[in-house]
């Protein structure tokens, strides 16, 4: 087997996965998918959740920081969008989105602290701590929902270059375009030395630490960096899949569901991101049809729902136990017996949970 | 003095509610003590045990027969358990045993709703949510009934598991599993047994917590944040110690209380849902091992 390259390069494949992505995303996807339902109800809250997980799979799986509170900065990057469109004029979307991603940063550093001193279970404690605590403060004071009363609050039209984005193919390019930005940019993160110094940490912290690594920097520095994709991710989620919001969406369901997404799709990769958010938003609706059209309603909705917890449950101690490193490595496996061509993922764990030791 | 004497009635309140989730962390801490798994799925096991036994009653069984038909039942999850997820995770990392039980609790509670339904039900257990009539008379303060039973059965429970891992062989052998289970075994402890006793002894504390919330707050799916909350209960205590539980419990419940009387207006309530969480954040920073817990050695 050929040892990967030392200095990071991109590789033809690279290069041509991008290719064929882009085009998939800007001319395939908007010719052949012409139904909204596809949009609204799968594409665009598959690459907003996508965009969830990366943040989640940068704070633990890359890092190795067992954090539980991936929902709760995703309401403040939702909240903080709403806020900035609303109170600061002239402000365009994309400066909007930046900064709410910004403030759900500083967040994620404030609730990162705790990881300096704990780690594991007692992080995950100190992290629901940022759950309860954001949803709290949204839902207590009025200012972050402009006295709204109703309690849903519809949010205002993303507006860029002066167009008002309203249709669900707008919606999904612009989703497009910055979860393209945004993952290019992971990418070249994990690859670079921020990744090497988050991926060291997660190995072995005191290893790290002897080989002049500054905890307290790269910690806070994957914190900030994974709030801030779920800032983003939350404010995309509320502007262009829900239209509406409500702290109650962004409840700690949402934290486990992200949680799932990063496990089952592999940790410590970039694209095992993108699958487990797509199994994860999937499964339900196939289980739903299946329900519908095999038994005919025949099922009651709970069962299926119940159904629905129980395989998600069962596959998560599957793949713990035969799969530890998720849906990501099966797929590299499959490809590998395919094409017996090299494909072994640099970035994949060393360990075998991906996280602690 | 009626100022005085409300402060007291609230932090009395306050800490026999704390024994309530005294309760659902010593399930956490029995299985955590056995095994080094923080057990996930410990909440899900208290929404599963209180829902079977309710549904066994409806079905018109009489209290006992539902009673120890849930505690087999409980039996059965723990063989299961440690069949199908414990034996083949055996020597895995603490967090990839932790993510299992999260993967278990889901099964738990999607088994539990399947089985059962998703209505909220009411459990009867003969005890009043309301306050004890003569405490009342005689000193002024309102205690609630419920509350007093669930401080005398979590004591009484404190008490039964300390001189069963103290006394009896089975806890001995608990404790040598504790300590090293490859050199328990190689002498011959059975293992598999042992994780089977430690499971159902969880399920039963399960059972018994999930009937006093379920009493109180009635049986639903709520219950399963239950163990959330005593999360930030063994952090302060420990997760390793049973009377650490116990006593995380009070100064969870106790503050809880306070501080949402006292503080809570001022933020316009409701403070109860992130305050234990914070109050664990501070005694992490001091004292990550808990107060009664191991001291946490790492070595390289």
């Amino acid at each position: 087997m050929r040892a990967q390259p030392i200095f990071m390069t991109f590789k033809k494949s690279d290069v041509v996965n991008f290719v064929v992505l882009m085009t998939l995303a800007f001319i395939a996807i908007p010719m052949t998918v012409q139904t909204d339902y596809w949009y609204t109800s799968i594409l665009i809250p598959w690459l907003c959740l996508s965009l969830a997980a990366i943040g989640q799979q940068i704070v633990m799986g890359y890092t190795g920081q067992l954090a539980l509170g991936a929902a709760g900065f995703m309401a403040a990057g939702a909240f903080a969008c709403f806020n900035l469109v609303l109170r600061v004029p002239d402000l365009p979307f994309v400066g909007a989105l930046g900064l709410s991603g910004l403030i759900a940063a500083a967040f994620g550093i404030l609730f990162g602290l705790p990881s300096l001193r704990v780690r594991g279970i007692y992080l995950m404690v100190a992290t629901l701590a940022s759950q309860f605590f954001i949803i709290w403060m949204i839902d207590k004071f009025g200012w972050f929902k402009n006295y709204d009363t109703s309690g849903i609050i519809t949010t205002q039209d993303i507006v860029i270059f002066g167009k008002s984005m309203t249709t669900p193919m707008e919606m999904f390019f612009v989703l497009v375009v910055v979860v393209t930005v945004l993952t290019l940019l992971a990418m070249n993160m994990a690859r670079g030395s921020t990744g090497r110094r988050w991926m060291a940490v997660r190995d072995m912290d005191i290893a790290a630490e002897s080989m002049g690594i500054s905890l307290l920097r790269t910690k806070l520095q994957a914190f900030a960096i994974s709030a801030f994709y779920c800032g983003v991710a939350g404010a995309l989620f509320a502007f262009t899949y829900l239209k509406s919001l409500e702290p109650v969406a962004f409840d700690i369901k949402l934290s486990f569901k992200i949680l799932f997404m990063v496990i089952l799709g592999g940790l410590g990769t970039i694209n095992g991101a993108f699958i487990g958010a797509a199994f994860i938003l999937l499964f339900p609706v196939v289980l739903n049809t299946i329900g519908n059209n095999v038994f005919h309603g025949s099922i009651d909705a709970t069962i299926i729902s119940a159904t629905e917890q129980v395989v998600f449950g069962v596959l998560i101690i599957v793949f713990m136990i035969y799969e530890p490193l998720g849906m990501a490595k099966l797929w590299d496996s499959i490809k590998q017996r395919l094409f017996r061509k090299e494909s072994a993922s640099v970035d994949a764990p060393v360990n075998q949970a991906g996280v602690g030791k | 003095m009626t100022e005085f004497l409300f402060f007291i009635e609230v932090v009395v309140g306050g800490l026999l509610a704390g024994t309530m989730y005294s309760l659902v962390a010593l399930g956490f801490v029995l299985i955590y003590k056995a095994s080094s798994t923080f057990n996930f799925a410990q909440g899900a096991m208290v929404f599963f045990a209180v829902l079977a036994f309710v549904g066994l009653m409806e079905l018109g069984l009489p209290f006992v027969v539902a009673f120890f038909a849930t505690v087999f039942l409980m039996f059965l999850v723990g063989y299961c358990t440690e069949r199908l997820v414990l034996k083949p995770l055996m020597n895995q990392s603490e967090d990839t045993m932790l993510m299992a039980t999260i993967g278990l609790g889901f099964v738990l509670e999607g088994l539990a709703q399947a089985a059962w339904g998703v209505e909220v039900r009411r459990l009867d257990l003969g005890i009043g949510d309301f306050p004890i009539p003569w405490i009342a008379d005689s000193t002024g303060l309102f205690i609630s009934a419920l509350d007093l039973t669930a401080g005398t059965v979590s004591i009484a429970m404190i008490i039964g598991l300390s001189v069963l891992f103290k006394y009896t062989k089975m806890g001995l052998g608990l404790r040598a599993v504790a300590d090293d289970a490859g050199a328990a075994s190689s002498i011959g402890i059975p293992l598999k047994s042992i994780m089977l006793m430690v499971w159902t002894t969880a399920g039963i504390v399960a059972l018994i917590a999930g009937m006093m919330w379920g009493a109180r707050a009635g049986v639903q799916f709520a219950l399963v944040d239950l163990a959330l909350k005593a999360l930030p209960v063994l952090i302060i205590g420990g997760f390793s110690s049973i009377p650490g539980a116990i006593v995380g419990g009070l100064i969870i419940g106790a503050t809880e209380k306070v501080l949402e009387v006292y503080i809570g207006p001022y933020f316009g309530g409701a403070i109860e849902g992130w305050a234990p969480y914070v109050l664990a954040i501070f005694f992490l920073l001091y004292r990550p091992e808990g107060l009664f817990g191991e001291k946490i050695i790492r070595r390289v």
